[in-house]
């Protein structure tokens, strides 16, 4: 079992579903994403995804697009990461997942990049842009060093498709909620949002959990979500916008505070 | 050799889809549309309708007798896709392309652009067929290409300026591909160059295989044999691979020329093929211009329409084939030859033509007088008159 997987199940049985709350390694700085992670952890998050910039981030919105470039601007790179990483790692047994796109792993070669992240620390990999059918090697280095591969699947996915994404994930399959790039604005969602939840976890069943992302911003959209059915809420600009608004020092506090306010939706009653 | 439809979208190990989920059913649906399409009577009889009476198909294939006098090598030929409505060979895609999204009941087209041609010759096919369109392009570009801007706006195109990243031609597709993933029940992205996910590769390359096919007609009807050597800029590489690809079964030796700045050992350069490695971006493995960790690099050249950090993944293909030789020429190369075409010839290429102009002259010089060589002339240079200008000038000054 891996760390995603008994997290799963130790919410499970305290009759609790997951907060997966985002932090991006080097924004603002190396030290700051630290004091974050703390306030996550600190705030009642279950898993910690965390962010290794890209330069064309094609997936993301604005605020994860104005992160990665000054992330990338100050210097992060894969070794200041790996840094950040197991320093993390030292302080808390949190499952830690890693996103980034596909070209980071490829360029260093997935049997190179995969068993050193997962040396350091990392428990799982979301890559938003590594389709299905181009995922066979990476899924046997991910397999050999006993990782979770954690696949998106959309609105507009099919069942069929659903069915064999589901085949090859591990850890949680990923449902993209609206049509658009992170970090939507929108209060409430849409129908569509909460049929797509549904139709995913009656294919899902009881195999593998689900978390919802993309524009999940507040609290009651966050309960709407879990009342659709979702296993988890992954939240990840509405923390750098909140990182953006306030002072450094003030930082781990605050990013705790809102954690909590959102770890609350997912404990039932 | 020839890699008619790519299995599994792929050519050898480059190209595929990397996308995002959101972006599966909408390349999925576009696929199924394209083998359909691709090869039924009426579309393809509609198609070149269009090619013929309203972008002015074929080109001729002119002789180029002053510039062939004054080299002293090679017959030099011009394949004139700059005499083509828009001033450039990307109408033939964009009529294609235009054509299908209608079959495929899209009403909203989105482009990127980079020196504004394709976006120009998308304003113009949408016009045409009745569809609506909208155009990013990259901040950086918009200011040096005013005029295009100017003119997608009278064509009754939308253009929206990106501001992000390296504000050129790699970050108008991001934004392009964003506005996909938002609109994508709805919107049509009509890509510009042989790059993206399958099957935009292997689809712009068929729409542009019309220059090569008609240079192989031409050759044949002159000179009774295919030409010796071909000549073709390459920024995605659209040009390049639709005079390439008809030929690649016959004896021609081929050359792909990329924008080598202000020269491949500095870091302002767009020589993708000639010093890059593999690697992932816009959908599709391929050679890029990347860093030691995978972060896609900064490209610089005179020319915007060859300003991009990737290539189309059959070129990669056909690099490490050895198919086709892949080599650069410097802004300043370009520029000469950019010179040297207008005075001799009474013709102003594109910047980006002039790098295969450039490349052309060295290599017509080392060939014997009876072969011949042809350059795709991908584009008129109207648009670049004030680059050239402003180049020229500081130049002068550099130089006092």
């Amino acid at each position: 079992m891996s760390r995603i997987q008994d997290k799963f199940s130790e919410l499970k049985a305290k009759n609790q579903k997951a907060l997966i709350a985002y932090a991006m390694a080097g924004y603002p700085s190396d030290k700051e994403t630290i004091s974050i992670v703390r306030g996550l952890v600190n705030g009642g998050a279950d898993i910690i995804e965390i962010g290794l910039p890209f330069s064309d981030p094609l997936a993301d919105g604005p605020v994860i697009q104005n992160a990665s470039f000054k992330a990338l601007q100050k210097g992060m790179n894969f070794e200041r990461f790996l840094n950040i990483v197991q320093k993390i790692r030292k302080e808390t047994d949190i499952p830690l997942v890693l996103m980034t796109y596909a070209n980071i792993l490829y360029n260093k070669g997935y049997d190179k990049f995969i068993p050193i992240i997962k040396k350091a620390g990392i428990d799982g990999i979301i890559l938003p842009d590594m389709s299905m059918e181009e995922s066979a090697q990476y899924l046997k280095v991910i397999h050999k060093n006993n990782m979770d591969a954690i696949f998106l699947i959309s609105p507009n996915t099919s069942e069929d498709r659903i069915r064999k994404i589901a085949s090859i994930s591990s850890g949680f399959v990923y449902l993209v909620s609206v049509y658009g790039t992170t970090g939507g604005t929108q209060q409430q969602f849409q129908q569509y949002t909460l049929d797509a939840i549904k139709n995913a976890k009656k294919i899902l069943g009881k195999k593998l959990p689900l978390g919802v992302g993309f524009g999940v911003n507040n609290a009651e959209q966050a309960r709407s979500i879990l009342q659709a059915g979702a296993d988890a809420i992954i939240v990840a600009s509405a923390f750098l916008r909140l990182v953006d608004k306030i002072p450094q020092i003030k930082i781990q506090s605050k990013i705790a505070s809102f954690a909590k306010s959102l770890k609350k939706t997912t404990i039932l009653e | 050799m020839k890699l008619e439809y790519p299995k599994n979208g792929k050519f050898g190990e480059f190209g595929g889809r990397f996308i995002p989920e959101t972006l599966v059913p909408a390349v999925e649906e576009l696929e199924e549309a394209y083998l359909k399409f691709k090869d039924d009577k009426n579309f393809r009889q509609e198609l070149d309708y269009y090619l013929k009476k309203y972008a002015g198909r074929p080109t001729p294939l002119y002789f180029a007798k002053n510039l062939t006098e004054f080299v002293g090598g090679a017959k030099i030929y011009l394949k004139r896709e700059d005499l083509l409505h828009g001033g450039a060979h990307k109408i033939n895609n964009t009529l294609g392309q235009g054509l299908l999204a209608k079959r495929m009941k899209k009403k909203r087209i989105i482009a990127e652009t980079g020196a504004g041609q394709h976006g120009v010759a998308t304003a113009m096919a949408c016009a045409a067929l009745g569809l609506q369109s909208e155009v990013y392009m990259g901040y950086k570009d918009t200011q040096r290409q005013k005029l295009n801007v100017f003119r997608m706006k009278l064509l009754g195109s939308k253009v929206h300026p990106v501001k992000e990243g390296t504000q050129t031609l790699k970050d108008a597709i991001n934004e392009a591909i964003r506005d996909w993933i938002t609109n994508v029940n709805t919107t049509y992205y009509l890509l510009g160059s042989a790059v993206g996910p399958h099957p935009y590769p292997v689809m712009v390359r068929d729409f542009q295989s019309v220059i090569g096919n008609e240079i192989l007609l031409q050759m044949k009807e002159l000179n009774k044999k295919s030409p010796d050597s071909v000549v073709a800029c390459v920024g995605g590489g659209s040009n390049a691979i639709g005079t390439f690809y008809p030929l690649v079964d016959e004896g021609t030796s081929m050359f792909g020329v990329e924008a080598g700045g202000e020269g491949i050992r500095t870091e302002h350069h767009s020589a993708t093929l000639t010093s890059g490695s593999k690697g992932i971006l816009h959908g599709m493995l391929t050679y890029l211009l990347q860093d030691e960790y995978g972060q896609i690099k900064d490209t610089h050249s005179i020319a915007a329409g060859l300003d991009y950090p990737g290539v189309g993944p059959e070129h990669s293909y056909l690099k490490d084939s050895k198919r086709v030789k892949y080599d650069t020429v410097n802004d300043s190369e370009a520029v000469n030859a950019f010179v040297l075409l207008s005075k001799y010839e009474g013709i102003i290429p594109a910047l980006e033509s002039a790098h295969a102009v450039a490349y052309a002259i060295k290599l017509a010089k080392k060939m014997p007088k009876h072969e011949t060589i042809v350059i795709t002339l991908s584009g008129r240079g109207d648009k670049d008159v004030e680059v050239i200008e402003k180049y020229m000038s500081k130049n002068v000054k550099n130089s006092r």
